[in-house]
This record gives structure tokens, sequence and C-alpha cells, in this order.
């Protein structure tokens, strides 16, 4: 069995949309069921009291993380197929931060919008909208900022290959780090919630 | 947890119900198992396209279809634009990012209809009007179309992702992501507690 099959010829473009509808689909049902349709939801990672955001997020992460490293290292899938979008680091952060500033403001990010806009929040189809409105703002900016879009680049690049660590290792570091994350979380949920049993908001 | 219920009832009666009060439904699955489920779907879109997941994307080509209708030749004529429309051979609705996020819809859907969990309405805190908060909605909205366009990603394509490759400019992404979102939170507060 070779994979990624997409690479290796096993379907074409039309069936790949169909595999997108699909995969998308498993997406948007998983966000809905982790509760993330929910702007207060969401953005209560942000005020420590529902830390679900992060839970989520890692144990997503490492899912993905571990599978990718076992089906590699036995040979199933090629990792240089997978494609790794190239990094461009100060252009990264910065992004990350407005997106982060977007993310509190609005309540959602764009995957999440979706989903929130599906289960009948009107306020994630405005965020929707404010998005478009945000893509076109930069589209309009983009000759005025490309020097900086384009600045710091540094190919693709790994965390392994750029910390000159073995694979294994860093993927062993990243669960390590999860799982403390988890009970830090926790602990820091039930903190608040004794907080607020004593001293209402 | 009674109380602050009643106190949302009580002052939401004569207009639109406030999300607490509205929405009921089932709870919500425990953390780790959705994201368990999420962490397969992106593992096996890894195995069967050779790429992960993503959702800005999809927009940009909207705004890229909706720009090139308005205007053609300022379209083609900016590169972050040119790139979406290509050799102008097929439609940049014929993407990859644009069916999966059609998919997103539809299984948000499908699972909140599942848990009785669709309804109309806003999601706010109690201290917040409607107006202000679709106002906020706007605002955080571009902010992310920005974001996410100059870090080329949002959380799904960048933090997921990335995060599952161990690609070194995702994790600056995510630190990043974090660190903003923590910087702004105790200025919005009132919108949310």
């Amino acid at each position: 069995m070779n994979a990624p099959f997409f690479k290796f010829g096993l379907f074409g473009d039309n069936m790949s949309l169909v595999v997108a509808f699909l995969i998308g689909i498993g997406f948007g049902f998983f966000l809905e069921r982790a509760g993330f349709g929910s702007a207060k939801k969401l953005t209560a990672q942000f005020y420590f009291t529902d830390m679900a955001v992060f839970k989520v997020m890692f144990s997503a992460v490492v899912t993905a993380m571990v599978g990718l490293f076992y089906l590699g290292w036995l040979g199933i899938l090629d990792l240089s197929l997978v494609y790794l979008t190239p990094t461009f680091m100060m252009p990264q952060v910065a992004g990350g931060l407005v997106l982060g500033f977007g993310f509190v403001v609005g309540g959602y990010c764009p995957g999440t919008a979706c989903v929130g806009a599906a289960t009948g929040r009107i306020d994630a189809f405005v965020y929707l909208l404010g998005i478009i409105a945000g893509i076109a703002a930069f589209g309009e900016m983009f000759p005025l900022i490309s020097g900086f879009y384009n600045a710091t680049p540094m190919g693709q690049v790994t965390l392994p290959q750029l910390l000159n660590i073995p694979y294994g290792v860093v993927v062993f570091a990243v669960i390590l780090m999860a799982v403390g994350g988890f009970a830090g979380a926790t602990r820091v949920e039930k903190m608040m919630a004794k907080r607020k049993e004593v001293q209402p908001s | 947890m009674v109380a602050e219920t009643n106190t949302l009832t009580a002052k939401s009666a004569g207009g639109e119900r406030t999300e607490t009060a509205a929405r009921a439904g089932q709870p919500y699955s425990n953390p780790y198992v959705a994201g368990f489920g999420l962490g397969l779907v992106l593992l096996a879109s890894f195995v069967i396209m050779g790429r992960g997941l993503g959702a800005s994307g999809a927009f940009s080509s909207l705004v890229v279809v909706g720009a090139n209708a308005v205007a053609p030749e300022h379209t083609r004529a900016n590169p972050f634009y040119a790139e979406y429309l290509g050799d102008g051979a097929k439609s940049p609705l014929m993407d990859w990012l644009v069916f999966e996020v059609l998919g997103v819809f539809v299984g948000g859907f499908i699972s909140g209809t599942l848990a009785g969990r669709v309804r109309k309405g806003i999601d706010r805190g109690p201290a917040v009007s409607n107006f202000s908060r679709l106002l906020l909605a706007f605002a955080g909205g571009g902010l992310m179309g920005i974001g996410a366009k100059l870090a080329r990603g949002c959380t799904s394509g960048q933090a997921l992702t990335g995060g599952a490759l161990l690609n070194a400019g995702s994790w600056a992404f995510m630190m990043a992501f974090f660190a903003g979102a923590y910087a702004i939170a105790y200025f919005v507060r009132r919108q949310w507690r």
C-alpha cells in the first residue's frame, strides 16, 4: 500500500474534490461535537474557564502526528510527498498575533465560524463576512506589503530539521508537553470554577 | 448555575433570548474524544491526499472570484489574486479547499442536528448588545482574514496541519496565536463574560 493515495495516482482531480467534501464533513462534524460552533465556548479558553480549545487542538495534533510518524516508519506513507507549507518566520509570527486578536474579538476562526453558521449562529455568519472583507483588504494591500509577506524565508523546514533532533525524539517531547498541558489546563479550570463559587461574576 | 440562567431568561424576556438560555441540546463531547476524532480526520487527509486541512483558503478563492468579476484587469495584475486565478483554465472555486469547507458546513450541521443544537441565535455574553456583538464579530473576522493571509494559513492550515507535521513556521505561528489571543482577551472581556 502506497500513500498518499492521490500522489500515487489512485484517483484524479475530480475525485479529489469528492474526497475534499467528505473529509470536510468529518472535520465539521468533530468541530461541532467539541462545541466549537459556539463563540462563547471557544473564547472561554482565553479567560481560563474552559480550556477545550487547547485540549481538542492538541489531542488532534498528537493523534495525527503519531499516526504520521508510525505510518512513515512502517513505510506505508511517504512523508516527503505530504505537502509542507514553507516557513516565512516574521510574517507568520505577525500573522499569528493578528489572528489571535481576531479570534478573541470575533469569537471564531474560519473553520469554526463555518460550523457556527451551519448551526444557526448569526454572529458566525457575520464573522465570515468579516473574513471575506479582511482577505479583500489584504489582497488590495498586497502590492504594499509583499516585501514583508516574503521576508525571512526558511523554506520547507520541520522542527526536527531546524533543531537537528531526531524525529522520534521531537514526537515524544510533543506528547509529553501535551499531556503536561492537559493536566495543567484541567487544574486551571478547577481553580477558576472555585473562584467563581466564592465570588460570582 | 440556576441563578445565572434565571437572570439571563429574565433579562432577555422582551427581546431575543441569549445563547445560554436559548440553546439547550445535548452536552458537548469530551474534548479528548473530539480531538482524537479530529486528529483521525486530519490523518486521513494526509494519507489519502498528501495534504492537511484548511479553511481560510476557501474564502480567498471566493474573494478572488468576486474581484475578478468586478475588475478582471486589476485582479490579474495583483500577484496575490493571480496565484488563485492560475492560467484561467478552471474556476478558482473548483478547488480542494472550497469543497472541503462546503463539507465543514454540512458536517457541522449534521452533528448539530443529531445533538439538537441547531438553533438561530447570537452567541454572546449577557453584558453586550446584539449590535455590538455583531460589530465585533465583523471586526474580528476582518482581523482573522488579514492575519490568516499574512501567516499563510489559519488555525486549520497552520496550527492543526502544520502542528502535526512539526512544521517549524506553524509552531511559531501557534505560539504567536495564543500570545495574541491572551494579550487582547482582557480588553474584550465584557463581550463574553
